[in-house]
């Protein structure tokens, strides 16, 4: 595998900015890192890519031990910082060509020109980075990352401030990127795991909380129903749940009952008829519909 | 290492820095050299060139750190040093490349004072009768000089990410590092006993030294330690993030 993290731990000062957090990364995959501001997302991404050692744990990068062999793993990465940082003063292809001497890239020129004709920089080439407006920026930005062929890349929030269109433009990019390379990508836009990811994982108050494939938290986010009932005599929760088309049933007090069901179930109706022939005495029902947004929300409370 | 070199001296140069300095500091070397009649060489009764290498180390203790004070506090401040420091090159390639950027700027700024050699060589009654050895010699403890400014300014660079920060940091410590020690010798608990001593570890002693024209290896070591030092401290001041 590509990236290997096992155990992270990172700790600030008392707090614990990531805590005991392990994944891997595949080739050919493009895995998101989903999760609220300070979750801990650019900070695993930053020991991924050797700036911040880890207090505990280990990191590779196809098969290389960041802390022991840093050089080796920082051939195979290609990293995109939040804030997408450049040299204003310089030109793109200088830029590119800097980029590609650092890394000892072989035929500078030709693999600046192949990049810059990627990224759809060509007109831009010979103008300054500060002049370029943020989208074009932000492909230099992938550019650079992209120039020495890496194996994985680390992209941190690399749509944020961008407009629809040029959103688009860099997820078909990333997209098309992460056929053959390990994509590591971060976002706290839902929408955006999945458009491009094709595994997410998601991070709360340096915890990884969830790590599945797209379709699975799909199913998990796809949100549901829940109705909240209220009877004025007691049930049984066994006899609860036998309701039709009812998921899951949850107590929330006395003679107070959740009732879970897909999303567009309307099960208020079984519910009723369920009190009527049990002959219990209906004070409330109330329906509510849980969003994608709910499930998140939910994850990372 | 060159690529970092290569990209520093291209920033000079594409910007107004590089053109400043150079420009500044003959501007400033011609009028007190050939205009000023108070330090004129003109007016003085020798064909010396005693004058370019005593205010030299004034100028550059103000010069020099005016050139290395972006070195890292500007990538500090962009936040580009993060993906500097993510590349497959070690610190001290980092810190080598733009040391020697702003070293090279230096000397190019001193090349034109050729002429003055020149000049003065000419101006001798007869020509040619200047000590030709001391010159050389002086040249050559300017060049260790301007390297130790220059390892003192961008390890100043390299604590702050402010600009103005660094600039006032390693004005300081140039002065304190060139002159102070010179001073400090004279205090009482010093005075007659190890005044020597102390009087040696400031940067003046040995840059005094070279300039009569004789290239101690003591002196030789002395500055390319100052300059490791500096460079080292530079490397543990960007490993700071590690701690």
């Amino acid at each position: 595998m590509s990236v290997k993290v096992t155990k992270l731990t990172k700790i600030y000062g008392l707090q614990h900015a990531v805590d005991g957090i392990s994944f891997e990364a595949h080739k050919g995959e493009v895995l998101g890192f989903l999760g609220p501001n300070g979750a801990g997302k650019t900070t695993t991404m930053k020991i991924i890519t050797g700036y911040l050692p880890q207090n505990e744990g280990l990191v590779e990068v196809c098969g290389f031990d960041v802390g022991t062999k840093p050089m080796e793993a920082r051939a195979r990465v290609g990293y995109l910082p939040e804030h997408n940082p450049l040299y204003r003063e310089m030109y793109v292809r200088e830029y590119l060509a800097f980029t590609a001497g650092l890394h000892q890239v072989k035929n500078i020129n030709k693999q600046v020109d192949e990049m810059v004709e990627r990224t759809g920089l060509g007109s831009h080439r010979h103008k300054q980075i500060g002049e370029l407006s943020k989208g074009y920026r932000q492909r230099v930005g992938l550019a650079q990352a992209m120039l020495h062929d890496p194996e994985v890349l680390i992209l941190d929030e690399p749509t944020s401030g961008l407009d629809p269109n040029q959103i688009v433009e860099i997820r078909q990019l990333i997209k098309d990127l992460g056929k053959e390379k390990t994509v590591i990508l971060s976002t706290h836009i839902l929408g955006e795991v999945e458009a491009v990811c094709d595994r997410a994982i998601i991070i709360n108050k340096g915890k990884l909380v969830a790590d599945a494939a797209i379709q699975e938290l799909k199913q998990q986010f796809a949100g549901q129903t829940v109705v909240t009932a209220e009877f004025a005599e007691s049930a049984d929760k066994n006899a609860l749940s036998k309701i039709k088309n009812v998921h899951a049933v949850k107590s929330l007090g006395k003679n107070q009952w959740q009732f879970f069901a897909a999303s567009g179930q309307d099960i208020r109706a079984e519910v009723f008829a369920f009190a009527v022939a049990n002959r219990l005495t209906l004070l409330e029902l109330h329906k509510a519909e849980h969003s994608v947004e709910d499930v998140f929300q939910q994850l990372t409370k | 290492m060159l690529p970092i070199f290569k990209k520093e001296i291209n920033a000079f140069f594409s910007s107004l820095i590089g053109y400043i300095v150079i420009g500044v500091f003959l501007i400033l070397m011609g009028l007190l050299l050939w205009v000023f009649p108070e330090f004129s060489i003109l007016d003085g009764a020798y064909a010396n060139l005693d004058t370019l290498f005593s205010i030299s180390p004034m100028v550059f203790m103000f010069l020099i750190p005016a050139v290395t004070m972006r070195t890292f506090a500007e990538e500090k401040q962009t936040g580009t040093i993060e993906l500097l420091a993510t590349r497959p090159i070690t610190d001290w390639q980092i810190v080598g490349g733009k040391f020697l950027a702003c070293f090279t700027l230096v000397a190019f700024a001193l090349v034109p004072t050729i002429l003055y050699y020149i000049t003065v060589y000419q101006l001798g009654a007869p020509p040619g009768n200047l000590d030709s050895g001391g010159i050389l010699g002086s040249y050559i403890g300017l060049l260790f000089l301007a390297g130790s400014f220059a390892a003192i300014g961008v390890f100043a660079s390299s604590l702050t990410n402010n600009q103005i920060v660094a600039f006032v940091l390693a004005t300081f410590l140039c002065f304190f590092t060139y002159l102070a020690f010179d001073y400090l010798s004279r205090l009482p608990i010093f005075f007659g006993k190890t005044d020597d001593i102390v009087q040696s570890i400031g940067i003046a002693y040995h840059y005094d030294s070279v300039s009569r024209g004789v290239l101690d290896t003591r002196d030789v070591v002395y500055f390319l330690s100052v300059i490791s030092l500096f460079l080292a401290a530079t490397v543990l001041s960007l490993g700071r993030r590690r701690w």
